[in-house]
């Protein structure tokens, strides 16, 4: 439709234009939006649902995911955002750079030593509620890595994790798949599993006086927050 | 048949000329399989190496590998000519066991400066006279060094998590100024992974930056140490440069291992192994191109989203040759795994397809990219980096080619079926940001280039001759105390592996020298007194991988 073909309502009648308008409501309700959410409504425009369901519902259905690349699986999950896969498609591709912005976040990759404090930081920003989708063998325990001196085994140490996907790195379509068994577990209301979580963030000096602690005792201020890796214990 | 590879190369140092040169500073010799070694005093370090840089031409620090023995500690300095990678010399610097204390080569090589804060990390050799001896792969607060010989794994450690201190404030030198102090990362999405810049503002423009590296340090060189050579090494080079630069890495460690045991790889595995390197290589720069104008430009569309396209037909490529997507664990010791997929035919033509569609696809990055204005004013004469100062900083790779260094190993220091076909070395006097990015796209033409010529001689190959692996030993186990230093042209540059064997069949030490580790280090060279934009522009054009920064 370009300039050259005048407007009806130009050229023809100057009476108000309502016809595009009438047929786009048609008969009977309104259903201008013609959502699938209305049709499932029926001729009634009341629904009545648990309000929980339904804020779950609308949860897992916009899922604001964090922009958090990590190692080798953040490639895949970058084709994952990007065209050809196009996480998007599942009402689940906006990435948010700052966590403060996001509900979703995917670990993509090894967690060592020196990244365990901050990826806890970064968890501990993002508001509630918030999943966590960890992605590759590395968030299961440490994957290939597992023996290295510094390399923490799993994300779970760390972190609570709803959704594991398998694989070194997992395809973006295991990706999707993932997303979308998290999506699933999010409408039902299902919530994440409670684990043991050796690994927390805590103020130097409440930590018990052993031999490491008194050593660094004159490095560390007492309200440094401090993560205390137990390798013996360690799965 | 090649034409633009035959260069100019600087009369050989021979190694009568070395030991004149050295005289009696060489207390020994302890020759490796790729050079001369010479062994010398710890206090000599700085003396020598600053003779064999301007005596002899020896002007590329290549890679300082760190080791503990039973009853001593060495360093050797693998020392190289840019114009001429063939010729090169070790330099064995041993200390003892109790005091191991060990002159540093920061002074002569500014390269040497993360070198050794790496070696005192990780191994535990203190180096005299370093401007800044701090841990560099580990926290600071780490107990041990984790690849010396009496190191625990067992004990715990503590990380902090602390603000970090203006470094500039305490000693009083800007009380006037108002900078400011800025935490780029660790998560941050301009940093390409996990990487910590520690940033000194003065209004915009840089003052100081410090690239906080480590936050991916996973004990790569551990688990090689552990891996036995035949096939339990293979799968690690994948995850260094884990930008689909796969094939690239594996071949470095498949040409380190094969001059160790001396295997030869038949011809026609040769040619397959050149065509798939050349393929990661595309993929990578693709990426390469495609995050840098994110930063640039900073939006996830258009040009991000072209060049994943691009990687996907070439990952798809790469998946029916390999049978991964991104963790190809295709090579083997004297070979590949497995020949071109049946119907070879389907394979040829799809690949074929992908290189005709090409030179269209580099118009259009051409239209959108380089010849857009604003991304020019963006890029041209920011991150200038001098080719002098690339060289003193290790640069490799089109970092050191975007500054007109012309240095590829794949041409200078042959290997694969490079030598044999007709493509080019590409550099750029710009030494900015444009100029690298210029390069990288140049570099995916000639990339190619190759790619065509080695699918016309796979096509050809007769039948019956088509050799994949060479015969290898079910169990490798080179002589004791064979050294060797290798290295190839990844996607980011020299990709040097060391190893040394101890009898066994696995690596005694096994030591990896990361060309974005050296790259990333020019990094405050570049920048400082640029403004803060420049800096983000200038990191992306470095291309840093972190998997191979920290491995």
């Amino acid at each position: 439709m370009s300039s050259d073909n005048p407007r009806q309502s130009i050229y023809d009648s100057t009476a108000p234009s309502t016809d595009t308008r009438d047929s786009r409501i048609g008969e009977g309700p309104d259903d201008r939006f013609n959502s699938k959410l209305r049709e499932a409504f029926g001729s009634t425009p009341f629904i009545l649902t648990k309000f929980d369901k339904f804020m779950n519902w609308v949860r897992g259905n916009s899922m604001f995911m964090l922009q958090f690349g990590i190692a080798c699986c953040s490639i895949e999950m970058i084709h994952t955002y990007a065209i050809k896969h196009d996480l998007d498609r599942f009402g689940a591709g906006v990435p948010r750079a700052s966590p403060r912005q996001a509900d979703v976040m995917i670990v993509p990759g090894t967690i060592v030593s020196k990244f365990g404090p901050r990826m806890k930081r970064v968890y501990d920003q993002m508001p509630e509620p918030k999943f966590v989708v960890g992605m590759g063998s590395c968030t299961i325990s440490g994957g290939p890595f597992q023996e290295g001196y510094n390399v923490v085994k799993g994300a779970e140490e760390i972190i609570p994790i709803d959704i594991h996907v398998p694989g070194c790195p997992p395809r973006p379509e295991a990706l999707v798949y993932g997303v979308a068994k998290l999506q699933e577990r999010i409408r039902n209301g299902e919530s994440s599993p409670v684990v043991v979580k050796p690994y927390e963030l805590e103020q130097f000096g409440d930590l018990e006086k052993d031999e490491l602690v008194q050593k660094l005792a004159s490095e560390i201020d007492e309200d440094d927050l401090v993560m205390r890796y137990n390798w013996a214990d360690s799965p | 048949m090649s034409s633009g590879l035959e260069r100019t190369r600087p009369v050989e140092t021979t190694e009568d000329d070395l030991e004149a040169l050295l005289g009696d500073r060489a207390l020994a010799r302890d020759d490796h399989l790729n050079a001369p070694g010479f062994v010398i005093r710890p206090d000599d370090v700085q003396d020598v190496l600053s003779d064999l840089r301007d005596e002899a031409g020896f002007d590329h620090l290549s890679c300082l590998t760190a080791q503990q023995y039973e009853d001593r500690y060495e360093s050797i300095y693998h020392m190289k000519k840019y114009a001429d990678p063939t010729q090169e010399v070790s330099i064995v610097v041993p200390t003892t066991t109790d005091d191991p204390v060990s002159e540093s080569a920061a002074p002569v090589f500014r390269t040497a400066d993360w070198h050794e804060r790496e070696a005192f990390d990780l191994v535990g050799i203190d180096y005299e006279g370093h401007p800044d001896p701090r841990r560099i792969l580990l926290p600071e607060t780490w107990q041990g060094h984790p690849l010396s010989l009496d190191y625990d794994q067992e004990k715990p450690q503590l990380v902090t998590l602390s603000e970090h201190a203006n470094p500039i404030q305490p000693d009083h030198h800007d009380a006037e100024s108002d900078t400011m102090f800025l935490n780029i990362g660790p998560h941050h999405p301009a940093t390409h992974g996990v990487l910590h810049v520690k940033t000194v503002l003065d209004g915009e423009t840089v003052v100081d930056v410090d690239p906080d590296v480590g936050y991916l340090h996973r004990c790569e060189e551990q688990m090689c140490q552990q891996g036995t050579y035949r096939h339990q090494i293979m799968p690690y080079p994948d995850r260094w440069d884990y930008v689909s630069a796969g094939l690239l890495n594996e071949w470095a460690y498949a040409r380190a291992a094969e001059d160790l045991a001396d295997i030869e790889v038949p011809e026609y595995a040769q040619i397959i192994r050149t065509m798939g390197a050349e393929l990661c290589r595309i993929a990578s720069h693709m990426l390469a191109l495609g995050t840098f104008c994110l930063d640039v430009y900073g939006d996830f569309t258009a040009v991000f989203q072209y060049a994943f396209r691009d990687r996907e037909v070439v990952q798809d490529i790469l998946e029916d040759l390999t049978g991964q997507r991104l963790m190809f664990n295709y090579f083997r010791l004297g070979g590949v795994a497995w020949d071109l997929p049946e119907p070879r035919e389907e394979f040829i033509a799809k690949t074929r397809d992908f290189l005709d569609e090409l030179p269209a696809k580099v118009d259009e990055y051409n239209d959108m990219v380089t010849s857009n204005e604003i991304f020019q004013v963006r890029c041209i004469d920011t991150g200038v980096l001098e080719p002098e100062v690339a060289k003193d900083y290790g640069c490799t790779g089109p970092v050191a080619r975007g500054s007109g260094v012309d240095y590829d190993i794949r041409r200078d220091d042959p290997y694969g079926y490079y030598s044999e076909l007709d493509w080019d070395v590409i550099t750029d006097d710009g030494c900015d940001n444009y100029s690298r990015v210029l390069c990288r796209m140049r570099e995916v033409e000639e990339s190619a280039k190759i790619i065509e010529q080695c699918l016309d001689l796979l096509e050809d190959w007769p039948e019956d001759e088509r050799e994949i692996q060479a015969n290898v030993p079910r169990t490798l186990k080179p002589d004791a105390d064979t050294e060797v230093y290798r290295a190839v042209e990844g996607a980011k540059g020299e990709l040097g592996i060391y190893i040394r064997s101890d009898g066994t069949d696995k690596p005694g030490r096994f030591k990896i020298r990361s060309p974005c580790y050296h790259n990333l280090s020019a990094l405050g060279e570049m920048t400082q007194g640029e403004y803060i934009p420049d800096l983000i522009a200038s990191l992306g054009s470095l291309d840093i991988v972190l998997g191979e920064v920290d491995r």
